[in-house]
């Protein structure tokens, strides 16, 4: 009888637990192996070979780094779609997130109506960006919209290329400054209120105790919002699809490799190298959250 | 004993305490100014949706959205039925529902066996998870794509013949891809209860799986509630797999399902906004409802327990 056992420590287990906590590691490791890091590695594979999608596997020849080297010559839409991921990479991490931590430390100054202040800005966090997208379609739309009425203009915000990236990003930028916003009020109630006292002690303004006291001491969260704004820049992807599917200015990486896979002309090797670029982009950037995350173990 | 509550109670007290420091006599009022007209610029894009839902196209075309008045509930109505919100509602529910209890039970499973016993491979398994959740999911794409073509499935269990435009692959993608976040925050919480109680557990003669269902999934509830919450909002949010892996317009789960609706209200900004409401709904009932498991969730993730 297992009670009966000898008490040899709390790790100790029987052969019918031992069959349980594998299975409890096992079943999930090969979900996540199967939908996950195989799919990594097939995406990788694929990108140097020529596989057009319709043939068996076994007719693929590899073709070294010519979809690589096809990719950034003869692939129009690739070099705007690199420079529109850098633009939403430098709004949202020159603009929004700046703001989302602005609006943190004022809300938790802590003045009356703090709960309504900080439900405000982050609502917009629980809506999909492809609902957002919709959303703003209010202001944008050009016959009806609320700023070609009030402006007198014409413009077609959604449609016209020199400006829809502008467009989108402001309604991506209200929903990224509520994000950052949340995760930096809890980091900031995190923080040792002695050391406000400390500084205030010391005489130190309030702008001197923010960045001489409290943003040190923030290391972690710090980063953690940083790598946050790069990976959402990263995969960027909904509201561009729902408005346009990625075209006419507002195409980015992601956008790309789905439009090469689903579409019409589904060129493989193409997608493939394209996902690959992001995967290399994305791994550095886990890597870099994973060591702040798991730091502590 | 429980983070999640302790935090919230933290929360609640800093709120009513102002800082020491603060607003300065002279200045009192600048800081709620500023916030509020922070607060109501915030706003403003979904109380224009909410407004303009309710008022009737031809009363806003002819006299603008600055305008006030021609107040009706026809574009609810409409919206719905041109929409086809029921079928996809139901979609969302029927892809929601076993992809968050899927998610959390086996993120449970692997937090579990890793804050319950030290062994070497811990971080790495971690680690092996939560990097999933990170990679962007279009870089995945064409092998899942591809495979789930390729996988056969008897047509009582898929309609479509294939995991391709089933609803069981959506939910297998999503259940992968939300287990690494879910079993990082749980495990986290896990490490955090006393190895006390496992020690009288195993004197007791209580096998694993009784320690796992009868001492760590109950105290490990606020921590569950708040991960559903969080992962209930963003399963119904997902968009790319859905669009990608269903390709019939039927099938759809609710927030796909707005590219279907685009092109029928595109000439009707009023009834879009009906649409827009009546899609938001689920997700802002669960925040006003639930926003202390939401907020929890969101940031147990963030900041370590």
């Amino acid at each position: 009888m297992a009670s009966k056992r000898k008490y040899k420590g709390i790790d100790q287990l029987s052969k019918r637990d031992k069959i349980v906590v594998s299975l409890m590691v096992i079943v999930p490791t090969l979900l996540v192996l199967w939908l996950v890091w195989f799919p990594a590695v097939g995406t990788v594979l694929l990108s140097f070979t020529n596989w057009d999608g319709i043939g068996p596997l076994s007719g693929i020849k590899p073709v070294g780094l010519q979809n690589y080297i096809d990719i950034a010559t003869i692939y129009p839409p690739f070099w705007p779609a690199i420079q529109h991921n850098l633009i939403w990479l430098a709004v949202l991490f020159f603009i929004a997130t700046p703001l989302g931590i602005l609006f943190a430390v004022l809300v938790d100054r802590g003045v009356s109506g703090t709960r309504f202040y900080q439900t405000s800005i982050y609502l917009p966090v629980v809506l999909s960006l492809a609902l957002i997208g919709f959303i703003w379609q209010l202001i944008y739309s050009r016959d009806q919209g609320l700023l070609n009425a009030i402006t007198g203009g014409t413009t077609d915000w959604y449609g016209d290329p020199d400006v829809n990236l502008w467009a989108v990003l402001v309604a991506a930028s209200w929903r990224h400054a509520g994000y950052i916003m949340l995760l930096y009020l809890a980091g900031l109630k995190g923080v040792d209120p002695s050391l406000r006292e400390a500084a205030k002690i010391d005489g130190a303004s309030e702008t001197t105790t923010f960045f001489r006291v409290i943003l040190p001491v923030m290391r972690p969260i710090n980063i953690i919002v940083i790598v946050v704004t790069f990976i959402e820049s990263l995969r960027a992807f909904d509201i561009v699809w729902v408005i346009n599917k990625g075209r006419n200015g507002l195409e980015l990486i992601s956008a790309l490799v789905t439009q090469n896979v689903v579409g019409e002309a589904s060129r493989i090797g193409f997608g493939s190298a394209l996902a690959t670029i992001m995967l290399l982009i994305s791994s550095v950037l886990v890597v870099i959250y994973l060591r702040i995350a798991m730091k502590e173990d | 004993m429980s983070v999640t509550s302790n935090r919230a109670d933290e929360g609640q007290q800093r709120l009513i305490k102002p800082h020491e420091g603060g607003a300065r006599s002279g200045k009192r009022w600048l800081l709620p100014l500023a916030l509020t007209i922070i607060s109501l610029i915030w706003l403003f894009p979904l109380l224009l949706a909410l407004v303009n839902s309710f008022r009737d196209y031809a009363f806003t075309a002819q006299n603008g959205y600055m305008s006030w008045g021609g107040f009706t509930l026809d574009n609810y109505k409409n919206a719905w039925s041109q929409g086809d919100f029921g079928l996809h509602f139901w979609n969302s529910l029927i892809i929601t529902v076993p992809a968050v209890l899927l998610t959390l039970f086996l993120s449970a499973c692997v937090a579990f066996v890793v804050a319950r016993f030290s062994w070497t491979f811990n971080i790495a398994l971690l680690g092996f998870f939560l990097a999933a959740n990170l990679l962007p999911p279009q870089a995945l794409l064409i092998p899942v794509y591809r495979m789930f073509r390729a996988i056969e499935l008897p047509f009582w269990f898929s309609e479509s013949g294939t995991l391709l435009n089933s609803f069981q692959g959506l939910i297998l993608v999503n259940v992968a891809f939300q287990t690494g976040f879910c079993a990082f925050v749980l495990s986290n919480y896990m490490k955090a209860l006393p190895k006390e109680l496992y020690e009288s557990a195993v004197i007791d003669g209580a096998s694993v799986t009784r320690q796992f269902f009868q001492i760590t999934l109950p105290l490990c509830r606020p921590a569950l509630a708040a991960l559903a919450v969080l992962q209930t909002t963003w399963i119904y949010n997902e968009f790319f797999w859905a669009t990608v892996l269903l390709q019939q317009g039927d099938k759809y789960p609710v927030t796909s399902s707005i590219n279907n609706l685009r092109g029928q209200f595109f000439t009707d900004n009023n009834l879009v906004a009906a649409g827009s409401v009546i899609i938001a709904v689920p997700t802002l009932v669960i925040f006003f409802v639930l926003q202390r498991h939401f907020v929890a969730g969101l940031t147990l993730g963030a900041t370590k327990g």
